[in-house]
């Protein structure tokens, strides 16, 4: 079966659109020969010229593959994976010539609709990949069927999509999720955007012009106030001058944390960011399984976060944590470069000359950055060698890295221990969902110094600066929030409400349908009344379920076959058909009582006067207005021999 | 069947040879009150079909030409000023006739098109306000060139929907074209026509295929027929209810011709595919147009 031109034209289609959201990822020279190689083919249908001959379109191949290998270092890996597929699919599409080439082509592109979920497994992606198979099934269906126009195709392809959601639907309540790296996605299938191990002026309030979600966290039953949010993420000790890092922390001593109190417990839903920390309220008091807390107070999980992971965790926010901290840890806060910012040292050795308390100093230390001009801006000037020096003497403009860097250094300076803990501050409350949720623009560095009698004490010098940051939010707490991205700002309400209720929906589609893991299901299935839920059992329930909707089905299609007809004349009219369909002349359906019977008499010609009387006694019972005699037709149907 | 309807076939017969099918089908339509559209090319005899009509009928005829300057008060008429009596007169159009043959229907501006179109449904015209019935019986046999011709409005579908068929005539088989080319002149013949029916009997018959008995299994039929058309996806639109109903006016005529006092499926079948193949439009993209009614047929059981 030869294509038709409308065909070759809704392939090309298909693939634009399994292959369009790709754009977005691959390599800019991929999508720009993908796309010629449709138009090239679109042009090639539209003229009905023939086809490239192999021997331009083998090198051409080869010379793909190869520039693929070249651009990435390697052919195997999701990216690799995605750019072959694309691209090959589109190479395909240039020797399509019969349906089975039609069909491959089909094939290809429902496997790039799977790939486009390595990307993302939001709402609207799923909605579009909806669309593109309805898409799909419509093509599919017209190198199949005969040529009808598109758009009674699409109805047909919504109508087939329709009867197969129930199999769907089974098969991902049912289908055993194994728990293992088989089932997970890619390594690499996240960006890890989020907070990292190094601090830098700039690299959060970079971040924080990100409006992606971090997590989002549900309270048991007592929320804290904002200004007690604060979520604990990477602690960072070690200063070259300009970089913080986290330096070696271990797992060696636990944590000692005395007249605890205030508990909360909450639950979170962590977006998955490629790192292995989880977040947590300080002080977490009961972690997860699979958790461990190091001797910063930051919660670990075992595996890198891949996928997006809930939790419930309980903190208590009113603790001495570490009264007795080790010598060592007191002595890795107090190291500082040697040689630079000699005015801040210098700074510091005066109040720690007026004073022998460190609490004190700390206090002078938050006066300072509250009483001078001080400013909280997210584009500071850049800052050259003495960045500690400059920032407090000359620019005296910074984000939070700036003043948890600056002060963390004028307390180190002072002989105070002190470090730098990064993480997020604050959130924002879903009044639809009921839960709070983190961005990336919340993301926040503070300091934490070591008291004696207190242990480590969390002290925010941005509080003392902007306060409206930790109280409110970041744009209250900026002069000039022009630089924040749009929904930071203070976008008008109705666009609140909108964006809570699209977060609300995408956190019960996470929920559900993307965190459908092996938990999930096994809880849905003991809830369904199933008592023993294990991958056999499954297995048996799924095969039972697919096979119950496709008898249903089948049942219904085939619901003609045993409706007995109740009407007597056309039951013995029937029963005249089977006879004679059995000696070899089967009525067509929409042949007439006389036209079967002229054709029968064509086979039969002597019994010519009893078919016609058959036929006519017929047409009078059945369409007639007088009553004939129902027996005289019955007798003659039973009498009635070839 | 009557004697007169046989006299009716015969004398038409003669006239338009080798056509005995449309020629039945044109009466049918008369005779369940419809209006007929034939399409086809120019000089298949269109025009002379119906002329022989309405002699033999006995119809008072009006031919109107359509042209795309033509204006609907050429159609319907206008009121003149009569200075004698220094009011208003008015000069009926050439719509006032029993028997209008619509000539090329689909060369006229849908303006026009309209104005016959309304008569057609209305049975009455209104002009300047006052209201005038057209005469009993009331028959348009419009004719159309096929629509890939220069210089046509194709009608709308929904003024196709008012008339009851559309047939097509065809070229005349071979033996039929010779009679045609040896014999007198078409037009003479046509002069020397006796009308086989009056006023009366075509009444008569119009209100005894009213009668004709229908039952309900045939209604199955017609039913299926028109769910077919509204579920398969060979067609942009399924057939209307007031398709339905004028297939069963159709096949009650058939049914008349063919002397029956009841509808058979076969009647239905007759009369199909010049009731449905202008009111649906097939979905299928290339190619020649395929015979809708003839794969209707085909598609649907009988029940």
């Amino acid at each position: 079966m030869t294509l038709t031109r409308p065909t070759i034209y809704s392939l090309i289609l298909t693939l634009f659109l399994v292959s369009a959201p790709h754009a977005e990822h691959l390599p800019l020279w991929v999508s720009a020969l993908a796309a010629t190689l449709l138009l090239w083919r679109g042009y090639l249908a539209y003229r009905a010229a023939p086809l490239p001959s192999r021997w331009l379109l083998m090198p051409l191949t080869i010379a793909c593959v190869a520039a693929i290998g070249i651009n990435f270092h390697s052919l195997f890996g999701r990216e690799v994976g995605v750019t072959l597929l694309v691209l090959l699919a589109a190479l395909k599409l240039l020797e399509v010539r019969s349906a089975r080439d039609a069909m491959a082509v089909i094939y290809l592109a429902c496997f790039l609709i799977i790939t486009n979920f390595f990307y993302s497994q939001s709402i609207p992606t799923a909605a579009l990949m909806c669309g593109t198979l309805l898409v799909i099934v419509a093509t599919w269906l017209r190198i199949q069927a005969p040529p009808i126009a598109f758009q009674p195709q699409l109805r047909l392809a919504s109508v087939m999509l329709l009867q197969a959601a129930p199999l769907m639907l089974i098969a991902f309540v049912l289908f055993p999720r194994i728990q293992g790296p088989l089932w997970g996605m890619p390594q690499d299938a996240y960006s890890s955007s989020g907070l990292s191990e190094r601090m830098e002026p700039g690299s959060l309030s970079k971040l924080t012009l990100s409006e992606a979600v971090a997590f989002r966290v549900t309270y048991a039953s007592v929320v804290p106030r904002r200004e007690q949010m604060y979520w604990r993420g990477p602690v960072l000790w070690n200063f070259d001058g300009r970089v913080w890092t986290t330096g070696a922390s271990g797992f060696n001593s636990p944590a000692q944390f005395s007249d605890a109190a205030q508990p909360v417990e909450y639950s979170v839903t962590l977006e998955p960011h490629n790192k292995k920390w989880l977040y947590a309220l300080d002080m977490p008091s009961l972690l997860p399984p699979n958790a461990l807390m190091n001797d910063d107070f930051q919660v670990f999980s075992k595996d890198s976060i891949v996928a997006r992971t809930r939790y419930t965790i309980r903190s208590n926010l009113s603790y001495h944590a570490n009264l007795d901290e080790l010598q060592s840890q007191r002595q890795r806060g107090l190291q500082l470069p040697a040689q630079l910012n000699p005015r801040a040292r210098q700074l510091a050795a005066t109040w720690r000359t007026r004073n022998t308390d460190d609490a004190a100093i700390v206090t002078t230390a938050l006066r300072y950055f509250n009483q001078e001009k001080f400013s909280y801006t997210l584009e500071p000037p850049l800052l050259g060698r003495d960045g500690i020096d400059e920032f407090l003497f000359s620019t005296r403009q910074g984000f939070c890295e700036h003043y948890a860097a600056a002060f963390v250094y004028l307390m180190r300076a002072a002989n105070i221990p002190a470090r730098v803990v990064t993480g997020y501050q604050g959130g924002e409350y879903n009044t639809i969902g009921n839960y709070y949720i983190v961005r990336q623009s919340d993301a926040h560095a503070w300091a934490e110094v070591w008291l004696a009698g207190s242990g480590w004490v969390r002290v925010d010098p941005t509080a003392a600066i902007a306060p409206e940051r930790v109280q409110k939010n970041l744009s209250a707490a900026l002069l000039d929030n022009s630089a924040l991205a749009f929904m930071a700002r203070n976008p008008p309400q109705w666009l609140l409400n909108l964006r809570m209720n699209l977060d609300a929906v995408s956190n019960q589609w996470n929920q559900w349908l993307i965190g459908y893991n092996s938990e999930k299901q096994y809880a849905l299935l003991t809830r369904l009344g199933m008592t023993e839920v294990s991958w056999e059992s499954m297995a048996r329930q799924l095969m039972l379920g697919l096979s119950i909707v496709i008898a249903a089905l089948a049942l219904w299609l085939m619901r003609h076959l045993w409706v007995r007809e109740r009407d007597p004349v056309q039951a013995a009219w029937l029963k005249f058909c089977k006879r004679m369909a059995r000696a070899g002349v089967p009525r067509a359906t929409h042949e007439t009582a006389l036209d079967y019977v002229s054709r029968i008499s064509s086979h039969y010609p002597h019994q010519r006067a009893q078919l016609f009387a058959i036929a006519e006694q017929y047409n009078a019972l059945r369409y007639g207005e007088e009553h004939a005699e129902l027996r005289a037709f019955q007798h003659a149907v039973r009498t009635f021999k070839l | 069947m009557t004697h007169s309807l046989k006299n009716v076939i015969a004398q038409t017969e003669q006239i338009i040879v080798g056509k005995p099918l449309q020629i039945r089908l044109a009466l049918a339509c008369l005779l369940a009150r419809g209006h007929l559209l034939i399409e086809d090319l120019p000089g298949v005899g269109k025009t002379t079909l119906a002329h022989v009509l309405a002699k033999t009928l006995g119809l008072q005829f009006q031919r109107i030409q359509f042209t795309s300057d033509l204006l609907p008060a050429d159609i319907l008429g206008v009121s003149v000023y009569q200075r004698d009596t220094a009011d208003f007169k008015f000069h009926a159009g050439p719509i006032f006739a029993q028997m209008i043959l619509a000539d090329e229907v689909n060369r006229a501006t849908p303006k026009a098109q309209s104005a016959l179109l309304e008569a057609m449904e209305e049975q009455q015209v209104t002009i300047e306000g006052v209201t005038r019935a057209l005469p009993m019986p009331f028959f348009v046999i419009a004719t159309q060139n096929p629509a890939h011709q220069i210089g046509t409005y194709p009608l709308p579908e929904s003024q196709l929907d008012r008339f009851l068929m559309r047939i097509e005539l065809g070229y005349p088989d071979a033996v039929a074209e010779r009679g045609l080319l040896a014999g007198i002149d078409r037009r003479e013949l046509v002069k020397n026509l006796t009308p086989q029916l009056d006023t009366a009997e075509l009444f008569s018959l119009q209100q005894q295929v009213a009668k004709i008995f229908v039952a309900p299994a045939l209604l199955d039929y017609v039913q299926a027929i028109l769910k077919h058309t509204r579920e398969s996806a060979s067609y942009v639109h399924g057939l209307s209810p007031r398709a339905g109903l004028a297939l069963l006016a159709a096949a009650r005529a058939w049914a008349l011709l063919d002397g029956r006092k009841s509808v058979l499926p076969e009647d239905v079948q007759a009369v199909l595919g010049s009731v449905a193949n202008h009111r649906l439009q097939s979905t299928q993209v290339r190619g020649e147009t395929p015979n809708v009614g003839a794969q209707l047929l085909a598609a649907v059981a009988i029940p």
